[in-house]
């Protein structure tokens, strides 16, 4: 192997000073007088990212459309009209009907509040476990083996037995404690966010390796940070890119994840509707009835979609390097 | 770095075995029942001689250590023999499926070649789109090919397999008649007429998984070429003339590897693992549909075999994956 | 693939013309679908259907049934009888007389000793054969002379025709199978797939769970069958690829198990290619009704057992309420189309078993209603009716399935309007049909007020089938949750009739008491509730003729007769 043609460090960057954001916010600091605080900084930059305002606009449209929704479109998601079956775009049903003649708009404002709410929630899960692990490992040596050895178990146990095997063990007592929606909504989100953190935390421990032996790590360690404020305020804002995507992916694996649990009758009651459920069950009747495919699956993508710039345009207002560009 | 290969793979043993016991007792404690597709027909008596034949009269301690000789025992000298024509495991019984009590090596060695290809081609052909989508959306940010991409990619992520699959065959199967829908295993290529028929019933498949790796692996390669490229050293780099070309292709893309490095990484052993849904969907039947099917069927020797095998494929990537965070980066050290 | 057809058809076309038109192999290729794959050729070590209808392509019994559930001779010279001595006067053994006529694929005759083997097979106590209850009461098989073989049993038996009729129990091969005894037979893959049969195919390749390659049997008894040169037999995927496969891309001529929503198939059929028929045995989709405590408030070895009557479905009225809350007609409509039936009855066939019990096949919302108002049951203020602080609530199960859930969401909305809150539960087929005594979530121990699922009987006598439902045989801990009387019907009636039906010889008899305890268990108590006769639905493409469902045997009974349509 020969010696890489690695970069060197700006010379003009002092050593102690090249944690970008520490150096920014200093610089920021000084320069100006009203002392705005850094958040509000993020936003006004953000609100110059015009793909994250419209997404983060369409996202807050597609929230109300499945909160307040249901309020004002009052028709039962679970009622069985057997005379109005497969029907298509009409006053009563503006979206059409399915095969029991349930109302296709009902279903999908409630579809969507679980499917989001699992979606964001077991993502959550997931990233939180994940960039906890893979900073810990990257960061303690002595932790890297024990931790690593553990994701390579959870990335080797199969799914299916995995996930029977928690219902089977946790759906009576969680249901009894919680409520049978509300069990299931905990048991499923705990499951899928228990099973998928694991690339995440690949991924951040593996930038976190390399990052700690930069300049401005080894500065501040120099100089007595503490380790949890150091991984906190040097490591976390600078791993936190791949985190935004390993996120925005994470949502749309779970929503889909959550259709595949019910597959397996672990997801909620079938007669409940979620977004990945109602384009599963349209698949077959896709040549019939296109718009049954159509509608949760156009939901599905916006949802990525609008996680996904706006997390673009949050990863950019927070990168000093970039804001003001 | 050979120290730190030579504890890592010494360290992957234990770590192996004690996997092993993990799957096998969430096998062992996961519901469901081999005999489980057996029609009602049967009464219960016979079906408790059934499953006394499959031997799970036995305690499940005995019943591991019994798979973990004929993993690591018998089928290693099974193989032995059948290669070099010696005759060392002469009566000793193999891992045998419960559901079609057949050696379950045999069916993985029948299965992996139509994985391979598939899978093993949507990855390949993934990993190619990717990079250079990754690398050019990142170079030119929020351009109109970047937009695209976007939202290609993230569209591609979040439509599930189980409909884009559908939708092509309803496209392109049944609407045009172009390919075929369902995969045809017994095809051997032998001539140029067979070749273009295997190309046919791969294309489908293929661009199915292909997208959904593709989606994954640019956003990766994007985002960290965009952490990159707005880096002091890269201002340096051009500072000194060097060409555009130098700085992004050498400069900036080795040091945005990592994450992308990682992903790949993780998802090379699931090459081996198949695709389970667009295998279902073509009828591919390779290891994807095979772990699912025995899931299913609780086959417990043959899907502990496959996950198994897994788990060594997925502590050997992980380990060329840190190898290769050492030659991308040398200041990452492991000693 | 299709393709390959094409120019194997051509081929097959070229080298045949001058030939007679009834000659072997003349229509080429056969590709049938069973998505459901086959993991093994036999079926005494499988128990399933898919490995029994992938069998009957190579291996034959005795004796079989037709698509009228009608006894024809296979391998026997002709079906034994009181008349032609056959069938003992004391019913106590049967003599087969064998076609002599008969040879192995490789080339050897068929004998008695083939017979005698395969009984010596499946009953080798250590070989765990699926198929064990079929040689139930067989004392021993005794080879008289070559063509001749004598089942003795241990007791009068009025029905001798279970061992070696149908193509759940065909005939093995001595000489290949004769290693394979017992505790060997795991040892046995290459005959397990590959067994040398007497039927018009025999295996080329067989990929498990894959896909199976057949050809013609050069040593077929008839030298005119069979018409098709080469079989290709496909597995994977699931129902509505297979029937796409066949009658919208005509890549395949015969898809298995096709059971689609009625409109899916409608619009499938609508391309012209082929046509989607059904066969009807006995398979009666059902609700069974818990008529023990299921709530999970009592200790696990009490829950769903005798030790504690279910609060409510023990009454009479709320069980008949719920039948007739239930619109059958609408059912068969929205889930089945052609493959099904509405019915009241437990046994809906053969015949001469069935009852005429119709009664619970028109909907009666307001008599429901108003049984229970007559009852005692009163609706209360959210809608649900009560007695005594006893809500109608009810946790209704089943497995994972697109029609049983559109069901589900039917039904619990016809409950809703009898005062009855229902919350569904969805399980998992390989969980709910296994027999795990770990899991909860079994058929057997039934931790729900009501289960929906189908179930059937082999052949055509249901002797068997009606005997589940006696008190002993209700599951429960002492049993390891074993017992096939789900509902816990209890009766010593019932009971008696059990043990009476056994030894009737006279057949009207015999369907006379059997249609009795039909009814004792569907409309006189409720136990179980009726929804659907169905049938398996399969397609086959316009092109292929000869095909015959038939739900009583193997459902390719005759894949030997059929041809290729020219188009």
């Amino acid at each position: 192997m020969t010696e890489p043609q690695r970069p060197t460090p700006d010379v003009t960057s002092a050593a102690g000073a090249t944690n970008p954001a520490a150096l920014s916010s200093a610089v920021m600091a000084v320069n100006n007088e009203n002392h705005r605080s850094q958040w509000s900084d993020i936003w006004r930059q953000f609100r110059r990212h015009r793909g994250a305002m419209v997404a983060l606009t369409v996202f807050g449209g597609i929230i109300l459309f499945v909160s307040i929704g249901p309020l004002i479109w009052r028709i039962d998601p679970t009622y069985v009209d057997i005379r109005a079956r497969n029907q298509g775009f009409s006053l009563a049903h503006p979206l059409g009907t399915d095969q029991l003649g349930r109302d296709l708009l009902a279903r999908l404002m409630a579809g969507g509040r679980v499917s989001i709410a699992v979606g964001l929630t077991a993502m959550i899960i997931a990233i939180f476990l994940g960039s906890l692990i893979g900073v810990l490992s990257g960061y303690f040596r002595r932790l890297d083996a024990p931790l690593m050895r553990m994701t390579e178990l959870f990335l080797a146990l199969p799914l299916l037995p995995l996930l029977l095997l928690m219902v089977t063990l946790f759906r009576e007592p969680l249901s009894q404690n919680f409520g049978s929606a509300f069990g299931m909504f905990l048991l499923i989100v705990t499951a899928i966010g228990a099973t998928s953190w694991m690339q995440a935390a690949r991924i951040v421990r593996g930038e976190v390796l390399g990052l700690k032996e930069r300049e401005f790590i080894l500065a501040a360690r120099s100089i007595g940070t503490p380790a949890h404020r150091l991984i906190l305020r040097h490591v976390l804002p600078n791993v936190m890119s791949p985190i935004m995507v390993a996120a925005t992916l994470g949502i749309a694996t779970a929503i889909i994840t959550e259709s595949a649990l019910s597959f397996l009758g672990l997801g909620f009651p079938p007669d409940f509707p979620t977004w990945g459920r109602l384009l599963f069950d349209a698949v077959d009747q896709m040549v019939l009835y296109p718009w049954r495919v159509i509608f949760p699956g156009l939901l599905i993508s916006l949802t990525v979609l609008c996680v996904n710039y706006i997390g673009d345009g949050l990863r950019d207002a927070m990168d000093p390097r970039i804001r003001g560009r | 770095m050979l120290t730190f290969i030579i504890r890592r793979l010494l360290l992957a043993i234990p770590t192996l075995l004690f996997i092993s016991l993990v799957i096998f007792l969430l096998l062992e404690a996961s519901p469901g029942d081999p005999l489980g597709d057996v029609p009602l027909t049967v009464p219960p008596e016979v079906r408790e001689r059934m499953r006394a034949a499959l031997g799970l009269g036995e305690p499940w301690p005995i019943r591991y250590l019994l798979w973990l000789k004929q993993f690591f025992w018998v089928e290693p000298l099974y193989w032995t023999d059948r290669w070099f024509g010696t005759s060392f495991s002469e009566g000793m019984q193999r891992i045998v499926s419960f559901q079609s009590r057949s050696p379950v090596f045999d069916v993985i060695a029948q299965r992996l070649p139509q994985t391979l290809t598939v899978v093993g081609m949507s990855y390949v052909v993934g990993v190619l789109i990717a990079i250079p989508i990754g690398i050019l959306s990142a170079y030119r940010q929020y351009s109109l090919f970047d937009q695209i991409g976007t939202f290609i990619s993230m569209v591609g992520f979040s439509m599930p397999t189980f409909f884009t699959g559908v939708v092509l065959i309803i496209v392109f199967a049944v609407n045009l008649q172009w390919f075929p829908s369902v995969y045809d295993t017994t095809l051997v290529v032998r001539d140029w007429d067979s070749f273009l028929a295997q190309a046919r019933q791969m294309v489908m498949p293929v661009t199915v998984l292909a997208l959904y790796n593709a989606a994954q692996i640019s956003r990766f390669m994007r985002s960290s070429m965009l952490d990159n490229l707005s880096q002091d050293y890269i201002r340096t780099a051009r500072a000194k003339g060097l060409s555009e070309r130098k700085v992004v292709l050498k400069h900036a893309l080795r040091n945005s590897l990592i994450p992308v490095v990682t992903v790949i990484a993780l998802g090379l052993p699931a090459v081996f693992g198949g695709a389970i849904i667009t295998e279902q969907v073509f009828r591919v039947n390779g290891l994807g549909q095979l772990l699912i099917s025995s899931i299913y069927a609780n086959d417990i020797p043959m899907v502990m075999t496959l996950t198994f095998i897994f788990a060594i494929l997925i502590v050997v990537f992980t380990l060329i994956a840190d190898i290769l965070y050492g030659v991308l980066d040398p200041r990452i050290r492991y000693d | 693939m299709r393709l390959k057809t094409v120019l194997m058809g051509a081929a097959a076309t070229l080298v045949m013309a001058p030939a007679a038109m009834a000659e072997r192999g003349r229509d080429g290729q056969l590709n049938m679908i069973l998505w459901q794959a086959p993991s093994t050729m036999n079926p005494y070590l499988s128990g399933g259907t898919k490995e029994m209808i992938a069998s009957s392509l190579t291996l034959e019994p005795l004796a079989g049934f037709d698509a009228q559930g009608n006894m024809y001779p296979r391998l026997a010279a002709e079906l034994p009888s009181l008349e032609n001595g056959g069938i003992a006067e004391d019913l106590r053994s049967v003599t087969w007389k064998l076609r002599d006529d008969v040879k192995w694929s490789d080339g050897t005759d068929f004998t008695a000793d083939d017979v005698v083997f395969t009984a010596e097979y499946c009953m080798h106590p250590e070989g765990g054969c699926s198929q064990l209850a079929k040689f139930e009461g067989v004392a021993s098989v005794e080879a008289i002379d070559p063509h001749t073989v004598r089942i003795n049993f241990t007791e009068p038996r009025p029905d001798p025709f279970t061992a070696f009729v149908g193509s759940q129990t065909p005939i093995l091969q001595k000489a290949q199978f004769q290693n394979c005894l017992g505790a060997d037979a795991p040892t046995c893959t290459e005959q397990n797939f590959n067994p040398i049969g007497t039927g018009g195919f025999r295996v080329t390749q067989f990929l498990t769970n894959d896909t199976i390659s057949l050809e013609a049997n050069p040593e077929y008894r008839d030298p005119a069958k069979p018409a098709f040169a080469t079989v290709l037999v496909k597995g994977g995927g699931d129902a509505a690829g297979a029937a796409r496969s066949v009658l919208e891309t005509g890549e395949f001529d015969y898809a298995w198990n096709t059971q689609l929503a009625p409109d899916v198939i409608a619009g499938m059929v609508a391309a012209g290619r082929g046509q989607v028929s059904a066969a009807f045995g006995s398979l009666v989709e059902r609700i069974h009704v818990n008529l023990t405590d299921p709530s999970s408030s009592l200790p696990a070895d009490e829950r769903s057992t005798r030790a504690h009557p279910h609060p409510f479905l023990s009454d009479p009225a709320v069980r008949r309420a719920l039948s007739m809350a239930i619109d059958r007609e609408l059912l068969v409509e929205i889930g089945y189309g052609t493959a099904g039936q509405p019915t009241c009855n437990y046994v809906p066939a053969p015949e001469a078993w069935a009852s005429d019990n119709t009664e619970c096949l028109t909907q009666d919302i307001e008599g429901a209603n108003a049984l229970l108002d007559e009852a005692g049951w009163v609706r209360g203020p959210n809608g649900i009716r009560a007695k005594d602080g006893v809500e109608l609530r009810m946790l209704f199960q089943t497995s994972v399935n697109a029609v049983r859930q559109d069901f589900q969401a039917l039904i619990k909305q016809w409950w809703s309007e009898i005062g009855i809150e229902t919350e569904l539960k969805t399980i998992d087929a390989s969980v709910f049909f296994g027999s795990d005594a770990g899991s909860p979530d079994t058929l057997q121990k039934f931790y729900a007020d009501v289960q929906m699922y189908a179930d059937n009987f082999d052949g055509v006598n249901p002797t068997a089938y009606l005997s589940k439902f006696t008190c002993n045989k209700a599951p429960s801990p002492a049993n390891q949750w074993q017992g096939e009387n789900i509902s816990r019907f209890c009766d010593e009636e019932y009971d008696r009739l059990v043990s009476e039906l056994g030894t009737i010889i006279d057949p009207e008899e015999r369907a006379a008491m059997g249609r009795r305890m039909n009814d004792m268990l569907t409309k006189d108590s409720n136990a179980i509730i009726p929804l659907v006769y169905r049938g398996t639905a399969s397609a086959h493409s316009n092109s292929l003729g000869g095909v015959e469902l038939n739900a009583w045997d193997s459902e390719i009974w005759n894949a030997v007769d059929w041809y290729r349509i020219p188009q």
